[in-house]
């Protein structure tokens, strides 16, 4: 099974390989799992130049099953984003991917989930978003719709916080919605995202096999295929492939990304223009009043500054300056004093 | 009358938000600059503008810098407070008020002298607003002539505290001038205090705690701090980040540092946390409330065994308590803090000169034992002015401890991060983007193995356990040593932090007064020192002086002594939110001593 083909630096796809997954089978979150693996590797991406960082709950255990050449923090609950952000802190030139759950993000996590989007820091945020807390035994969580019943039949009586919409209004330059059953559109999201510079949300409907399944639940496999609502069809790509891509005029949009890569959306809904933040927003509460799951790129501005841009800082990791630019010399001490006495 | 030359205790009694904070600061400066040894210390409430608030600038022949409880002369420019500060005056004491405030008939025991401030400063100009400050620097003069401050230094250090306002500088000395000249022409000198040029502080500077401690960060190498403001450490990380703007530009003219006002302190510790896993040398300053809020977070540095460096400045707790106030409060809580079997490495500076020293140290201590370490101040230290001895380079190379780098893993081949190979229970550690297929590891607060690897395992979890405390254990020797003044006595007194200068104080009173000869162990550091067991050992009767209730010093140092060692402690908790004196902590000790 060993596939010996390699991507454009040379590593396999084994060199992307964690360790097995302890998740059930069947959870949403290890197709995830696959997905980053895969656009790791078919972008090229060195896994050491990867951070790999998380809450606490299922899907913050899932970074051990991908990549483990690179670094990875599974850190507290709904505190990933303030360990992201020093860590960038520490070393910007770090890709940073950040991979979390509904209850992770949207409850304990909340606060430092919006402060991290205002901020625009750049990294991959993923929510493996299930509707419902899996290790602790199937409690709803803040994005499970209003009405969707748990296994033991109550209903969920509160409206849910769209991850979505919350991050395109406070900042997130690139913000989607996908579905962990769908393969492509995933995948190509995911590239997109990682070769975005800014806050990548992407909310990604994975469904818990154990506890939010079943009849009743809108977190279901079958729930969110009957429906799921694309905006459009993706494709990437990516700069060491600059190609030539056709598509009819009028029907596409085509989105250059930081790294020179480029995202196109090939249009099913004729006026969605995903850099038009209002409409972003409309859409999804129309969404919302219709009961689809909106899937697709809502939101993307390759414009905004992110946060590592605004502060000034070298260009080299402050975590690894040489002693000297990190220690003034003594003629600076010297100065301080005279200054006080 | 007999004169008191340079022993007296002068207050300031203004309403805040009324500008008399550069008054004070002259006034302060003016006596430091007459080589006489001065402190000062702000009793602030919690407030912007309209509450009593207090100044209290004590000058002492000796070098006594501790808060006098005793006031000398009373500056009373506050209505409010006025009859209440009259009436806690001692007899013989001597009070400067406001004219209309009509105090002279209040008592006939004090020395009066009233000063119409809103007529002084009409002719000096400035709109009205400029004019209510100037009021105070008219004090100055008042007190610089009834107290024979030399009106030159009055005037330079008025000079330096405008030097970048023209203007300001020069209404500012025609206030003082005018204060000055009233005094001459209408007053006369009716009490015993004056000061006289000493040559005391030659070389020294003027410097408050938070200050100090940004130095110290800076010449740690700081790179990375994240915080959230609280007093009393907003003005450590203020400080910081002026003297950093300044002096931390790298070859490209850009900063190399990354300062974050995070939206909580539970952010501010996560950046910290996340920054020194990624390798940056990264702080946080906070006080209790944010101290309480940084636990979980705090014992996830602990158990994943990440550096990071925490200024405490204490103030007064339980809860929001007093926010403004000055306290030992934290030690016992900050030493476990978070859930589950903790322990933390701490040092607790006495003067700026060790909140700069720690300032930097702490960073290598932090780094060499891969662990969260706290630097527990407190208000009355890092935001009141010291006097001090200019501050010395740091001595030693920054120490970056056990990381290994591209060419290690070359040569090793690969690493387990939690193995103790060199049997001093600290790990090899590897960066987030260092360039070898075998440098990743999994940093994480759940269980683990040697491998970093997830592990539910009881030998795993003992092993990892054994070996934290083994490598926090350590520390006790490695950490700043005990200091240690006196011998032979058979009274012992422990005392640590701020509370230093009030025990400097007590034992001179205790040998003078009472006949009490004392030695004393200030504690710089948790792990205990072996040798706070051994001073124990050596007296009778040992003291154990802090500024918290319930004695939380002398509760870890029953932790660490043997059975029969413990009765020989006596705990002298003082908690009244100011500043510990000196006369209390005699007081308490020789009527225990039977004196």
């Amino acid at each position: 099974m060993a596939d010996a083909k390699t991507n454009r630096i040379g590593l396999t796809l084994a060199d992307y390989q964690g360790s097995k997954s302890t998740l059930c089978a069947g959870c949403g979150h290890n197709a995830i799992s696959e997905r980053l693996l895969s656009t790791m590797f078919e972008l090229g991406i060195k896994p050491e130049r990867v951070a790999k960082l998380s809450g606490i709950g299922c899907s913050s255990k899932s970074p051990a099953y991908f990549m483990s050449r690179a670094h990875s923090f599974n850190t507290l609950h709904g505190r990933m984003p303030s360990v992201a952000t020093g860590a960038l802190l520490a070393n910007r030139t770090l890709i940073a991917l950040g991979v979390s759950g509904d209850g992770d993000t949207a409850s304990i996590g909340i606060g430092q989930f919006v402060h991290l989007v205002r901020r625009n820091l750049p990294l991959v945020y993923v929510i493996e978003d299930n509707g419902v807390y899996g290790l602790t035994k199937g409690q709803f969580s803040a994005t499970a719709d209003l009405g969707s019943k748990l296994k033991t039949g109550v209903a969920n009586e509160l409206p849910p916080i769209d991850t979505c919409l919350l991050a395109i209004q406070l900042g997130a330059t690139f913000v989607g919605r996908s579905f962990s059953g769908d393969k492509k559109q995933l995948s190509t999201m995911l590239k997109a995202a990682v070769a975005h510079r800014g806050t990548s949300v992407l909310d990604v409907i994975s469904p818990c096999v154990a506890f939010n399944d079943h009849e009743g639940s809108t977190k279901s496999y079958a729930y969110t295929k009957d429906h799921d609502e694309p905006l459009h069809e993706l494709s990437f790509v990516p700069v060491f492939e600059d190609i030539g891509v056709e598509y009819g005029a009028g029907t596409t949009v085509e989105v250059r990304l930081h790294d020179g890569s480029r995202l196109q959306l090939h249009k099913l809904e004729e006026s969605y223009e995903p850099r038009d933040k209002v409409r972003a927003v409309v859409r999804l509460l129309e969404a919302h009043a219709k009961g689809e799951v909106l899937t697709g790129v809502l939101y993307v501005n390759t414009e905004a500054p992110t946060f590592l841009d605004q502060l000034g800082m070298t260009e080299l990791p402050l975590a690894t300056l040489p002693a000297d630019d990190v220690r003034p010399p003594r003629s600076v001490l010297d100065d301080v004093m005279r200054a006080l006495s | 009358m007999a004169t008191v030359v340079n022993d007296v205790s002068l207050q300031v009694a203004t309403v805040n938000g009324s500008g008399s904070q550069s008054a004070n600061t002259v006034l302060l400066r003016a006596i430091f600059q007459m080589g006489v040894p001065v402190s000062g210390k702000n009793l602030f409430p919690s407030n912007i503008a309209g509450l009593p608030t207090w100044y209290t600038i004590r000058a002492n022949h000796d070098g006594w810098v501790a808060r006098k409880k005793e006031i000398d002369v009373l500056v009373a420019m506050n209505p409010e407070s006025a009859k209440e500060d009259v009436a806690n005056l001692r007899s013989g004491s001597a009070v400067i008020f406001d004219e209309p405030l009509g105090l002279s008939s209040l008592r006939s025991d004090l020395a009066f002298y009233p000063v119409p401030f809103d007529k002084l400063v009409q002719p000096v100009g400035g709109d009205a607003k400029t004019k209510k400050l100037l009021r105070n620097m008219a004090y100055v003069g008042v007190v610089a002539q009834l107290y024979e401050l030399e009106m030159p230094e009055v005037e330079r250090a008025i000079g330096k505290h405008f030097a970048k306002k023209a203007k300001a500088l020069e209404l500012n000395l025609a206030a003082a001038r005018a204060g000055f000249d009233y005094a001459r022409t209408n007053l006369k000198k009716n009490d015993p205090f004056v000061i006289q040029r000493m040559g005391a502080n030659r070389g020294k500077i003027i410097i408050d705690g938070n200050s100090a401690a940004a130095l110290g960060a800076m010449f740690g190498g700081v790179t990375v701090v994240t915080w959230y403001p609280i007093t009393p450490s907003s003005s450590l990380v203020e400080s910081l980040i002026a003297y950093m703007k300044r002096y931390r530009l790298g070859p490209d003219g850009r900063a190399t540092f990354a300062i974050v006002q995070a939206e909580d302190e539970l952010a501010a510790i996560g950046m910290v946390i996340g920054a020194g896993w990624a390798g940056a040398r990264a702080m946080t300053a906070t006080a209790g409330p944010g101290i309480s809020l940084m636990s979980e977070f705090v014992g996830l540095g602990y158990f994943a065994e990440v550096p990071a460096v925490i200024w405490d400045v204490q103030r007064v707790g339980p809860s929001t308590g007093l926010p403004t106030r000055t306290s030992q409060g934290d030690v016992l809580s900050v030493a476990f803090l978070s859930h589950g079997d903790t322990r933390h490495v701490l040092l607790f500076p006495a003067t700026v000169e060790e909140c700069f020293r720690f300032g930097w140290e702490a960073f290598d201590i932090a780094e060499h034992f891969q662990t969260p370490v706290f630097v527990l101040s407190d208000l009355d230290l890092g935001m009141n002015n010291w006097m001090s001895e200019p501050f010395s380079y740091p001595e030693q190379p920054i120490r970056r401890g056990k990381v290994l780098s591209k060419e290690d893993l070359d040569r090793l081949g690969g690493f387990e991060r939690y193995r103790d190979v060199d049997g001093d229970g600290i790990g090899y550690r590897t960066l987030p983007g260092t360039d070898h297929p075998a440098a990743a590891y999994f940093a994480r607060g759940t269980g683990h193995n040697e491998k970093a690897q997830y592990s539910e395992r009881s030998d795993d979890w003992e092993r990892n356990l054994a070996r934290l405390t083994r490598k926090v254990d350590n520390a006790r020797a490695a950490l700043p040593a005990p200091v240690l003044e006196g011998q032979g006595a058979p009274v012992g007194i422990v005392a640590y932090g701020s509370s230093h200068h009030a025990v400097l104080e007590a034992r001179e009173q205790l040998r003078s007064e009472k006949r009490i000869e004392t030695d004393y162990l200030r504690v710089r550091a948790y792990p205990l020192s072996r040798e706070v067991e051994s001073f124990v050992k050596g007296h009778e009767r040992v003291y154990v002086v802090e500024q918290n209730r319930d004695g939380q010093l002398g509760a870890l140092m029953r932790l660490d002594l043997t059975a029969e060692l413990v009765p020989r402690l006596r705990s002298v908790a003082h908690i009244p939110g100011l500043p510990l004196d000196a006369r209390s902590v005699t007081e308490e000790i020789a009527s225990r001593e039977g004196r």
